[in-house]
C-alpha cells in the first residue's frame, strides 16, 4: 500500500463518483434547453412545470458536480506534484480555461436558471439556461483536451536536464487542444452524458407513466427522452467506432489490451465476451474472425498490433480494461435496442401500453450512468502504466515526500464522505420524484412559506 | 519577465476576487447560526443563494491559473500542504452541500443538521485558508526539488493560526456588512448589532497581526522599510478598515461594504508587496525558494494564458456584474428560494 497505489486508488474514487453529476449536468442541461424551449414557443404551461421540475432537479445534481469537482482540480497539485511539475506547462493552461470559460458561465447564470423566474423575462430565463447548458458542455470540452493530451501527446518539446527529461514545454498551443484524439473523444464524452441526460427523463417520464401520477407531463418527457436517446445510442456508436480507429493508430497497445488481442500475425478476431489470462497470454472468448481486422482497416486480413508487439510492463491491466470496455458496448448495444423498441411501438400508438418496456425504460437510466464510468476506466486504466503515453509512467508522477499514511487518510476521508453523500443525494432524488412537478404555483412570501413548510408536495 | 509579473498580479486578482466574493459567503455561513428562527436562517441562506457557486469559481480558476502559470508553486503547495488542502475540500463540500440540502425537508432536526454543518464547514474553510496565506508568508521548509520537508504539524504554527483566526474576523466582518444590505425589518436591524462586534473583532486580530508581522516576519516588513513610498498601501489599508465603522454609523450600507471588499484588496497587496518576488520561502535554505521568476511556466504559456485571460475575464465581470444586479435587492423569499 504506497503512496502510488493509495493516490491511484484515491483519484479513481474521487473522479468516479465526481463523474455520475457532469454527465447528467450535461444531458439536464441539454433537455431543460428543449423542453424550456418548446414552452417559449408553444405557450403550453406543460412544459413551463416540466421545466421547473427538472430544473429543480437539476440543481441537486449541478451542487454536487460542483462539490464533487474541485477536489479534482486539487489532486493533481496534492497527490501528483511530480505530474504537475512535468507537464505543467501544457496541462496547466486548459484547466484554467476551464475555469475561465466554463465554470464561470455555468455557476454564474445558475443564479438566473434556479432564482431568476420572477425577475428577469422569459426570454432571459431561456438565455440563462442556454448559458448553463453551454457552460457544462465548455468544460467537457476543457477537461477533455486536457485529458486527450495525456493520451495522445502533442504541440509539446521535452525539456531535458542532465541528460534527464524534466518537463514537457508548449510548443503550439493549437496542437495541444486539437491533439488527435480530442475531437473523437469530446464526441464521445459529449453524446454519453446527451444519453445520461435523456435516460434520466426517460426513467423519470416511464415511472410517472406507469404510476399513473402526472400523466401527461410523464408521456411528454418519454416523447422527448426517447428521440433524444434514440439519436444519441445511435451516433455513440459511430463515434465510438471512430474512437477505436483514433485508439489504433495513437494507442495501439491499449486497442489491444481492450480486444484481448495477444497475436501480431495474421488476421485478428473481435472477441464478443471472454476472458482474458494475461499470464499465459490468452484470451478464451466467443470471437468473429477477422472483423477487427475488417473493423479498423476495412481488409479481414489486415493484422492487428498485438500486445506481444511490446514488453508486459509496458501493458495496462488487460483483463480488467477487457471487461469494462466489452461491457460498456454491450450497454451501448442494449440501449440502441430499447431506445429503437420505444420508437417502433411510438410509431405504433401503442407505446404507452408496453408496461413491459416501461419499466425497462425506468431502470435504464443505470445503463448510461455505467457505461461512462466503464468507458473512463477503459481509457485510463487502458492508458496505464503511463501518465502522459510515452513520454511519462505513473509511478513518476506521484508527490515525493508523501507519506503513504496521509494518503490513506484522504482516501478513507473521501470514501466515507463520499458514501454519505450518495446516500442523501438518493435520497432526495427520490423525494423530488416522487413530489413530483408542481402544476398550481402559489405566489408566496416570507409568511406564507410557513404553510408550505407543512406542505410534503412543495420542494424547492 | 514582465509576463511574469503580470500573472502574479492576475492570480493575485483572481485570489483577492475570491477573499471578496466567498469572503462573504463564508462571512454569512459563521453569523448562520446567531439567527435563531428557520425564516431567518433562510433569508440569511438565499442572500447568498443565487450567487455563492459562482463565487466559489474564484477560487477553482486561481488554483487552475497557478497550475497554468507557476506550475512549481501549484505542485508545491498543493503536496506540502496535503492534509490541509484534504481538511478544506472537506470543509468547501460540506459548506457547499449545506446550502443545498438544507431546506430540502421540513425536519427540524435535518435543518438544525445542516445549519451546523453549514456553520462548520464556512468557519473551518475560512480558518484553513487563513492559515495556508499565513504559511505562505512565514515560510516553509522545502529541498532541492521545490518538496515540502516538513509535518503537518508545523503548518499549525502559531503564525499560521493567528492569520487563520484573523481571516474568519475578516469574512465574519465581510459577511455582516453585506447581510445588513441584503436583509430588511428586523432581522436587519439585529444584524446591524452583529456588524459592531465583528468589526471590533477584526480590528482587535488585524492590529495584533499587523504588530506580531512587524516583530517576527521581518522579511515581509523589509521592502517597505527599502521603499517607503509603499507604505501607502498599509496606510489606505488603515483607512478603509477605519472608514468600515464610519460607514454603518452613517447607515450607507453600500459603501461600508466597498470599503471592507478595498480593506480585503489592500491587505493581499500588502502581503504581495511584502514577499514579491517570494511565492514560497524556503526558510531552511533561501536558495530554495520559490519566486515569481524561478517557478514559473514557459513564456510561451504565459503569453497564451494572458490572451486567454483577456478574452475570457471581461466577459465574466460583465455577466457576474449583471447578474448581481439583477438580485440586487433585498431578500425575498419565493418558491424557488433554498
Amino acid at each position: 500500500m504506497d503512496t502510488v497505489f493509495l493516490s491511484r486508488v484515491q483519484f479513481g474514487l474521487t473522479i468516479s463518483f465526481h463523474y455520475i453529476f457532469p454527465p447528467l449536468s450535461i444531458g439536464l442541461g441539454l433537455m431543460l434547453v428543449i423542453m424550456e424551449g418548446m414552452y417559449l414557443k408553444t405557450q403550453n404551461m406543460l412544459y413551463e412545470h416540466m421545466t421547473k421540475f427538472w430544473i429543480r432537479v437539476f440543481a441537486l445534481i449541478f451542487g454536487l458536480g460542483v462539490a464533487t469537482g474541485i477536489v479534482m482540480e486539487f489532486e493533481f497539485g496534492t497527490n501528483w506534484a511530480n505530474y504537475s511539475r512535468f507537464v505543467g506547462d501544457v496541462f496547466g493552461a486548459p484547466l484554467a480555461s476551464e475555469g475561465i470559460f466554463a465554470f464561470f458561465l455555468e455557476s454564474g447564470f445558475l443564479a438566473l436558471l434556479l432564482f431568476g423566474w420572477n425577475r428577469v423575462g422569459p426570454k432571459m430565463h431561456f438565455v440563462s439556461t442556454v448559458m448553463v447548458a453551454l457552460g457544462s458542455t465548455f468544460s467537457a470540452l476543457w477537461i477533455n483536451v486536457a485529458n486527450s493530451w495525456m493520451q495522445t501527446p502533442a504541440g509539446f518539446k521535452i525539456k531535458v536536464q542532465n541528460g534527464r527529461p524534466v518537463g514537457a514545454l508548449i510548443t503550439n498551443f493549437w496542437q495541444v487542444v486539437f491533439n488527435p484524439s480530442t475531437m473523437v473523444r469530446l464526441e464521445h464524452v459529449i453524446v454519453g452524458a446527451f444519453l445520461s441526460g435523456a435516460f434520466l427523463v426517460l426513467s423519470v417520464g416511464s415511472w410517472y407513466v406507469l404510476k399513473n401520477q402526472h400523466k401527461e407531463i410523464g408521456r411528454a418527457c418519454v416523447k422527448i427522452a426517447l428521440v433524444v436517446a434514440a439519436i444519441c445510442a445511435l451516433l455513440q456508436l459511430f463515434v465510438g467506432d471512430l474512437n477505436d480507429r483514433m485508439i489504433a493508430k495513437y494507442q495501439p497497445i491499449k486497442l489491444a489490451a481492450f480486444e484481448g488481442h495477444f497475436n501480431s500475425q495474421g488476421s485478428a478476431s473481435l472477441s464478443l465476451f471472454g476472458w482474458v489470462n494475461q499470464a499465459d497470454q490468452t484470451t478464451h472468448s466467443i470471437a468473429i474472425p477477422g472483423l477487427l481486422s475488417w473493423l479498423l482497416y476495412f481488409d479481414a486480413s489486415h493484422p492487428v498490433q498485438g500486445l506481444d508487439s511490446t514488453n508486459p510492463s509496458n501493458w495496462p491491466p488487460v483483463n480488467p480494461v477487457f471487461q469494462s470496455y466489452h461491457l460498456m458496448i454491450a450497454i451501448g448495444m442494449l440501449l440502441i435496442l430499447i431506445t429503437l423498441l420505444g420508437l417502433f411501438y411510438w410509431k405504433r400508438g401503442t407505446l404507452f401500453d408496453q408496461r413491459w418496456l416501461l419499466w425497462i425504460f425506468v431502470f435504464s437510466v443505470v445503463g448510461p450512468l455505467a457505461a461512462n464510468e466503464l468507458g473512463w476506466f477503459s481509457a485510463e486504466v487502458g492508458r496505464q502504466p503511463w501518465i502522459v503515453y510515452g513520454i511519462l509512467k505513473t509511478s513518476d508522477g506521484v508527490s515525493p515526500n508523501l507519506p503513504a499514511a496521509d494518503v490513506l487518510a484522504s482516501t478513507i476521508m473521501f470514501s466515507i464522505m463520499y458514501l454519505l453523500l450518495f446516500a442523501l443525494f438518493i435520497f432526495l432524488l427520490d423525494r423530488k420524484i416522487k413530489a413530483g412537478p408542481v402544476v398550481a404555483e402559489p405566489d408566496e412570501t416570507a409568511e406564507g412559506s410557513e404553510l408550505l413548510l407543512g406542505h410534503a408536495r412543495m420542494d424547492p | 519577465m514582465i509576463l511574469q509579473i503580470i500573472w502574479f498580479v492576475l492570480i493575485g486578482i483572481l485570489f483577492a476576487g475570491f477573499a471578496i466574493l466567498d469572503g462573504f459567503d463564508f462571512g454569512v455561513g459563521m453569523l448562520h447560526l446567531f439567527a435563531r428562527s428557520d425564516n431567518d436562517r433562510r433569508v440569511l441562506l438565499n442572500s447568498i443563494g443565487p450567487v455563492w457557486d459562482g463565487n466559489e469559481v474564484w477560487l477553482v480558476t486561481g488554483g487552475g491559473a497557478l497550475f497554468a502559470a507557476f506550475k512549481d508553486v501549484y505542485a508545491t503547495l498543493f503536496s506540502g500542504f496535503y492534509l490541509v488542502l484534504m481538511l478544506l475540500l472537506l470543509a468547501l463540500i460540506f459548506r457547499a452541500v449545506s446550502i443545498e440540502f438544507r431546506s430540502k425537508e421540513p425536519m427540524k432536526w435535518w435543518r438544525t443538521l445542516w445549519d451546523i454543518n453549514f456553520f462548520i464547514g464556512s468557519l473551518l474553510a475560512a480558518l484553513l485558508l487563513g492559515a495556508f496565506v499565513g504559511n505562505l508568508g512565514h515560510g516553509i521548509t522545502l529541498d532541492a526539488n521545490g518538496d515540502y520537508t516538513g509535518l503537518f504539524w508545523d503548518l499549525l504554527n502559531p503564525y499560521a493560526l493567528m492569520v487563520g483566526i484573523t481571516t474568519v474576523a475578516l469574512f465574519m466582518m465581510h459577511g455582516a456588512i453585506y447581510l445588513v444590505m441584503k436583509t430588511d425589518g428586523e432581522l436587519h436591524d439585529r444584524v446591524r448589532g452583529w456588524v459592531n462586534n465583528a468589526i471590533i473583532f477584526f480590528i482587535i486580530c488585524a492590529v495584533t497581526t499587523t504588530m506580531v508581522t512587524e516583530l517576527y516576519e521581518p522579511h515581509l516588513t523589509q521592502p517597505f522599510k527599502n521603499h517607503p513610498v509603499l507604505f501607502i498601501f498599509p496606510m489606505l489599508m488603515m483607512l478603509a478598515i477605519a472608514n468600515i465603522p464610519r460607514e454603518i454609523h452613517h447607515k450607507r450600507d453600500f459603501q461600508a461594504f466597498l470599503s471592507s471588499c478595498a480593506a480585503i484588496v489592500l491587505l493581499l497587496i500588502v502581503l504581495s508587496i511584502g514577499m514579491f518576488p517570494t511565492i514560497v520561502y524556503a526558510t531552511n535554505n533561501p536558495a530554495y525558494s520559490l519566486t515569481v521568476y524561478n517557478s514559473s511556466s514557459s513564456q510561451y504559456t504565459l503569453r497564451v494564458m494572458l490572451v486567454i485571460a483577456c478574452i475570457g475575464m471581461p466577459l465574466v465581470l460583465g455577466y457576474t456584474t449583471y447578474i448581481y444586479y439583477i438580485f440586487r435587492h433585498k431578500v425575498r423569499l419565493d418558491s424557488h428560494s433554498y
